[in-house]
């Protein structure tokens, strides 16, 4: 395991974080959004910001699937799960996320639904074939990662007439949700939220290229570093965007080229392409309605589509008021400014979607640093 | 559920599918997303599916990481279930 020794040296370490402090001008600060839910929890897992100096911040993002996903969406799953009669097959970490009234899809499994988690669309598609006088749906989230599996699933079943099987589809895109939180007053217009740069996902990188960052490194003017997941990774890419802000230079640079390539993964792009299209706009928690933001079923496939397929509600959807996931998924405020955290919303029992995946930023604090010192987040997101 | 494991293809299997062993499990995965892989190869597993072909030394860099994170063991159980 040598160069796992070389990516997680102690030596390297200490001359990557001499050199940030070394380049980090003292008369500025600067703010690095890190969009993924694996950059957060790989930041807190080995206390990356206590190797930065004190003007470099980590603005964490809402690049964690289960977090953004509105309570509307899943209070449709429920439905779908109790009034329909449906085998729902879900991702395991959607399983305890609060809908309205904090009614989540394992109370309804509790309550008689026939709820499953499965590992894959594979596993979804098996339940379909076993249980031909059933209808079954997969409950689709996530970013780019996950969309490609989905679209394979609904080929497979349209190509074998699995005519029970059908897809709730959740699907989101990150640049849509960069580009918005760019665009947002709290950055663009009050500056409550000081954005200097972003890390880029890697995995997501790794499926849709470094390309579609280049759009808003352009016209936003910021800074973009596609980061790898290792603790040493993020922090070459710290320095990487510190030289690009020092410089005055926005680019997207490629910190993963073990991985990541500018045009991504092309079969599975035109995999995408094929069986989905862009929704005109989107809602996501936290951000509002973004537009061109996520994806839905091309009519070639609509029969697959169980929003097509079952009638839906239209419901009153609620989120907890005091919980403050929205705020955080914005990066306007930290974890440990909402009142429930760590009190009536823990990972074991969780109010709000940021604290139940391992990804969201409440559950990364709760399990790393809940014990750090607690300052004012305004403080350092205005100053 | 954004992580995404690597893992060495042991078997290819009709289909678009191969057999992968993720450390000491074993597991039916599709290669519906990448193109040319080959007995032996590296790839890194998301979901069920074969995201992207990786060298065996990301590899084991990564399954390394993993493991002192202790995030492999909880992984490998949602794999195996």
């Amino acid at each position: 395991m040598k160069f796992v020794d070389e990516y997680r040296d102690q030596k390297l370490a200490r001359t990557i974080a001499a050199a940030i402090a070394a380049e980090a001008d003292p008369g500025r600060s600067y703010h690095f959004m890190e969009f993924c839910g694996g950059h957060t929890h790989a930041i807190f897992r080995y206390g990356v910001q206590d190797l930065m100096p004190e003007n470099v911040h980590f603005v964490h993002g809402p690049g964690c699937p289960v977090c953004v996903l509105p309570v509307g969406r899943l209070d449709d799953a429920v439905e779908l799960a109790e009034r329909h009669g449906v085998i729902l097959c879900t991702y395991g970490d959607m399983m305890r996320v609060p809908g309205t009234k904090q009614r989540s899809l394992i109370r309804a499994k509790a309550d008689g639904a026939d709820v499953r988690m499965v590992y894959s669309t594979l596993d979804a598609l098996k339940i379909a074939r076993e249980n031909p006088d059933r209808q079954v749906v997969f409950f689709a989230i996530g970013f780019e990662t996950t969309t490609p599996p989905t679209g394979v699933a609904i080929k497979v079943a349209a190509a074998e007439g699995l005519n029970n099987f059908s897809v709730f589809c959740n699907h989101v895109l990150t640049p849509a949700a960069i580009g918005h939180i760019l665009d947002s007053p709290e950055v663009r217009g009050f500056g409550i939220v000081k954005i200097d740069g972003f890390l880029g996902p890697s995995h997501v990188s790794s499926v849709i290229g470094s390309q579609p960052y280049e759009f808003f490194a352009e016209e936003f003017q910021k800074p973009v570093v596609i980061a790898g997941f290792e603790p040493l990774d993020v922090m070459q890419s710290v320095l990487m965007l510190i030289r690009q802000v020092n410089e005055g230079r926005h680019e997207v640079e490629n910190e993963y080229t073990r991985v990541v390539t500018q045009e991504g993964n092309l079969k599975a792009q035109a995999l995408v392409n094929e069986v989905f299209e862009l929704r005109k706009s989107f809602e996501w928690r936290g951000l509002g309605t973004v537009p061109y933001s996520a994806l839905r079923i091309r009519d070639a496939y609509a029969g697959l589509d169980a929003e097509k397929r079952f009638e839906l509600s239209v419901k009153v959807s609620k989120e907890v008021k005091s919980c403050e996931c929205p705020s955080i998924l914005r990066g306007v405020k930290k974890p440990t400014d909402c009142k429930l955290f760590g009190t009536v919303c823990t990972p074991q029992n969780p109010v709000g979607s940021c604290m139940v995946s391992s990804e969201g930023a409440c559950a990364a604090y709760y399990s790393y640093s809940r014990f750090r010192d607690r300052k004012p987040a305004d403080l350092e997101a205005v100053e | 559920m954004c992580l995404a494991l690597p893992a060495r293809v042991v078997e290819l299997l009709d289909g678009d599918m191969a057999v992968v062993a993720f450390d000491t499990v074993k597991k039916r995965i599709s290669l519906a997303l990448v193109e040319d892989v080959a007995v032996d190869d590296f790839v890194l597993v998301h979901v069920g599916y074969a995201l992207h072909k990786v060298s065996q030394e990301e590899a084991a860099r990564t399954l390394e990481m993993m493991v002192e994170a202790g995030v492999l063991k909880d992984e490998l159980e949602e794999i195996s279930a």
